[in-house]
């Protein structure tokens, strides 16, 4: 555990980069996929699963956060990772009543910074990176969610709206000699 | 009725141009910008066959970055006034555009000895190439092209057409290959 600052990179980059980066990369996909959107948002949800993937570890190793026993702890840790990676705070919403099921909702997106979206692109999920990103790193702590965009500031909605389910456990994944 | 329609008009959100621009301090963390970046690399590498066609992808993605913080940076720091002059646009691009990207200026700027329409840029570490490790097989691949793109982009969009390539030289070195009419300008205007 003391090691722990000295190992991680604590580094900041400018959100700016980052927002042009990932402009570029859908740019390049929608032209990739001759813009056919179904494609491209299932790309970018890929991606974003494939990040999710490798974040998780960053995260776990960050944080030295415990086994989530329920939802709302999950929910917790994601409103977290979104401190610790994208600087923004979402608040946690509109749970289902049988607890399984919330949202994260944000004003200040940093991925649509300067992004407007022609109106015929208008089913792109521009931020569909992000649902994947939370798909993934759950899956690796053994969750299995369903995620998706409700809302979406690109598509005149004062907020965005990212929308958490759980499906199931993963008990099978649970890898030997961890109990 | 049109006052109903006047009401969905004003929610509608505002257009990029109608915000004030913002300071772009905002900061985000290395890793994820790492991870995004490394799934781009991994996006061109399935669509390439060969080291030169990857890079030249990262290139693309450069360029289109580079686009977009031309008239951002010149009219946020310099007030609007662009640069004539190609070592004062090389200063900008060593100090600002480097400052604003990478949150540091690039190490050295040089021209070469034997050929006046190149320059070179060094970096020794750049942001964008740590966590990469190259595979021996592949030693040639700098993903720094990148950041080529960027600034060749930028290069162009400003008057100066060049070609910028990245190469592994004292770390990262960026070669800044002018046009002649480009040197050729410089030097009337020297003249003047």
């Amino acid at each position: 555990m003391s090691r722990q600052n000295t190992r991680l990179d604590q580094k900041k980059v400018n959100t700016e980069l980052l927002t042009l980066a990932y402009g570029s990369f859908v740019t390049q996909i929608l032209h990739d996929q001759n813009l056919n959107i179904d494609e491209v948002n299932k790309n970018l949800e890929r991606i974003g699963y494939n990040i999710g993937l490798r974040l998780i570890e960053d995260f776990l190793s960050r944080t030295a956060a415990p086994r989530c026993l329920e939802m709302r702890e999950t929910a917790d840790r994601i409103q977290q990772a979104f401190r610790i990676y994208l600087n923004i705070q979402p608040a946690i919403t509109n749970w289902s009543s049988s607890s399984d099921e919330f949202s994260l909702i944000f004003e200040n997106n940093p991925l649509i910074d300067f992004v407007e979206l022609p109106p015929e692109f208008s089913n792109l999920r521009y931020s569909a990176i992000i649902c994947g990103c939370i798909r993934g790193a759950l899956e690796m702590v053994q969750q299995e969610v369903q995620c998706f965009l409700v809302q979406d500031q690109l598509k005149s909605d004062s907020c965005t709206e990212i929308r958490v389910k759980f499906i199931r456990r993963l008990e099978d994944a649970i890898p030997a000699g961890e109990d | 009725m049109d006052k109903f329609e006047a009401l969905k008009i004003s929610t509608k959100p505002k257009n990029v141009l109608d915000k004030s621009l913002s300071k772009g301090k905002g900061e985000v963390s290395h890793a994820i910008f790492a991870l995004l970046f490394s799934e781009m690399v991994q996006y061109c590498q399935s669509k390439s066959y060969t080291v030169p066609e990857l890079q030249a992808k990262l290139h693309e993605m450069g360029a289109d970055v580079g686009n977009r913080v031309v008239d951002l940076y010149f009219v946020r720091d310099r007030n609007s006034k662009r640069e004539t002059k190609i070592i004062q646009m090389l200063l900008f691009i060593k100090t600002t555009l480097w400052k604003n990207l990478f949150g540091k200026e690039a190490e050295k700027l040089e021209q070469s000895h034997d050929d006046e329409r190149t320059y070179y840029i060094i970096e020794k570490e750049p942001l964008v190439n740590a966590y990469i490790s190259v595979p021996k097989d592949k030693s040639s691949l700098n993903c720094a092209s990148f950041t080529a793109g960027i600034v060749e982009s930028v290069l162009t969009l400003c008057g100066f057409n060049c070609k910028v390539s990245s190469h592994w030289h004292k770390g990262t070195t960026y070669m800044v290959k002018f046009e002649d009419h480009v040197i050729n300008r410089d030097k009337q205007m020297e003249e003047k």
